[in-house]
């Protein structure tokens, strides 16, 4: 929740939004930590009095946690006056998580959400794409379970959202 | 889908006390009663789900199930928040969700219904997200933009809801002997409950005249259109001979939802300054 106090405006110190963006780009998603809020698509802005981030499910419970981590990025690179505000519209989708993002998932053993058009599943361990869903859900809400029929490891894929 | 009259709240009882009853005159009281009723059948959902934390019948249903309910618990947070925020008393979902009675909770009946065998479980999940998912494609339209910004998040994860209980439900009916009698048993037990997820009662009708709400009436043949769908390829016959139990939304429940609400609200009302 936003605090409800009137914003009053001050300057930014430093270079401005860019070095906003790049103290963000140090924030990891707290559960897979190899990638990065905003290789997430969790911040959506950056304007000089506030930065905009939005959930990725209802109810994940890492959302707190993400806010908390980036108050604290903030906090310590000096940027003590901007507010942190969540919004819900438009809603969060996989489409927003960046290329780097995607292929910092797959190097960590998440196969990355499969884009529009394609079918395949490649197993982030042996690249096969003779692959199977074990189960919808996996280790976090935003995961499913699966299993590699050729080199027979499980792993979790990213759910196209 | 049901054949015999339902059985509702007797003549001379209003379910809530006269003083409390909304006053469906007053647009913002109409919002209230409607974030009500959306937050607690997901948090009365969402808590059913956790109940099956650690105890479903493999790992990976397990974690199916805890993180259907995280999804609920999460819509609930959003739809809480607002009635409170809306109804302007300064209590938040916290505090609409653990320090209210039985009386004053205005979740359908379906939600409470004890998750049974798994089978059981997964027959109210099917028939719930699919009622739940028809809902949000229609209250992404809502005149509240608050309301319409949750369905539209929302119904992303319903919609995952809906396919794998639809899934549990073909498999387990079309299974074996044993799966096909639990998961008969289970939509035998969760049917009678499905007259009131379409009733368009005052508050209902108010929201949707205003546009904040959605009417459910539109998409009763849907609904039953993919249920039975569903049911054929799970080789289940719908139940019959059912009287519908109505009464939810106006705060008269089963013996069931009491039994949720004390475990669910013990702590803070227990230690009512805690933080967490």
């Amino acid at each position: 929740m936003v605090a409800g106090k009137a914003y009053v405006a001050t300057e930014v110190p430093g270079d401005g939004l860019e070095r906003v963006w790049s103290v963000l780009a140090t924030v990891a998603d707290p559960e897979i930590p190899v990638i990065s809020v905003v290789e997430l698509g969790i911040v959506r802005e950056v304007h000089a009095d506030r930065v905009v981030i939005t959930p990725t499910y209802t109810g994940c419970p890492a959302t707190q946690v993400i806010e908390r981590d980036i108050r604290a990025a903030l906090d310590e690179a000096g940027f003590r006056d901007l507010h942190i505000v969540t919004t819900l519209a438009p809603p969060w989708t996989t489409d927003w998580i960046s290329a780097e993002g995607r292929r910092k998932l797959h190097a960590y053993g998440i196969a990355p959400p499969i884009p529009a058009g394609e079918r395949d599943v490649k197993c982030p361990q042996c690249g096969s794409i003779e692959t199977e869903e074990v189960s919808r859900f996996g280790s976090t809400p935003c995961k499913a379970q699966w299993r590699c029929r050729d080199c027979l490891e499980p792993f979790d894929l990213f759910k196209c959202h | 889908m049901a054949s015999l009259p339902p059985i509702d709240l007797p003549s001379n009882a209003s379910g809530k006390g006269a003083f409390d009853a909304p006053a469906t005159s007053d647009e913002r009281h109409v919002l209230f009663d409607y974030l009500l009723r959306l937050g607690d059948d997901s948090l009365i959902l969402g808590q059913r789900l956790g109940e099956t934390c650690g105890h479903a019948p493999s790992v990976e249903v397990d974690l199916s199930l805890s993180n259907m309910g995280l999804d609920l618990i999460g819509q609930a947070t959003h739809f809480l928040n607002r009635a409170g925020e809306v109804e302007g008393k300064g209590r938040d979902g916290d505090s609409l969700a653990f320090r209210r009675d039985v009386l004053d909770f205005r979740n359908c009946w379906l939600v409470e219904q004890p998750n049974g065998d798994f089978a059981q479980t997964m027959a109210r999940q099917f028939l719930f997200s699919t009622w739940q998912k028809l809902l949000l494609e229609r209250l992404m339209a809502s005149s509240d933009a608050f309301l319409a910004s949750v369905a539209a998040k929302a119904v992303k994860e319903v919609a995952y809801h809906h396919e794998l209980s639809a899934e549990w439900v073909i498999r387990l009916g079309d299974g074996t002997e044993e799966s096909h009698r639990r998961m008969t048993d289970g939509l035998e037990w969760m049917w009678r409950f499905i007259p009131e997820l379409f009733e368009m009662d005052e508050i209902a009708q108010r929201a949707a005249q205003c546009g904040i709400g959605a009417d459910v009436g539109l998409f009763r043949a849907d609904y039953d259109r993919i249920v039975s769908d569903v049911l054929a390829q799970a080789t289940i016959q719908p139940p019959a001979n059912q009287r519908p139990i109505l009464g939810g939304r106006r705060g008269h429940h089963g013996e069931h939802l009491g039994h949720i609400l004390a475990v669910m609200q013990f702590l803070p009302r227990t230690y009512p300054d805690a933080t967490w």
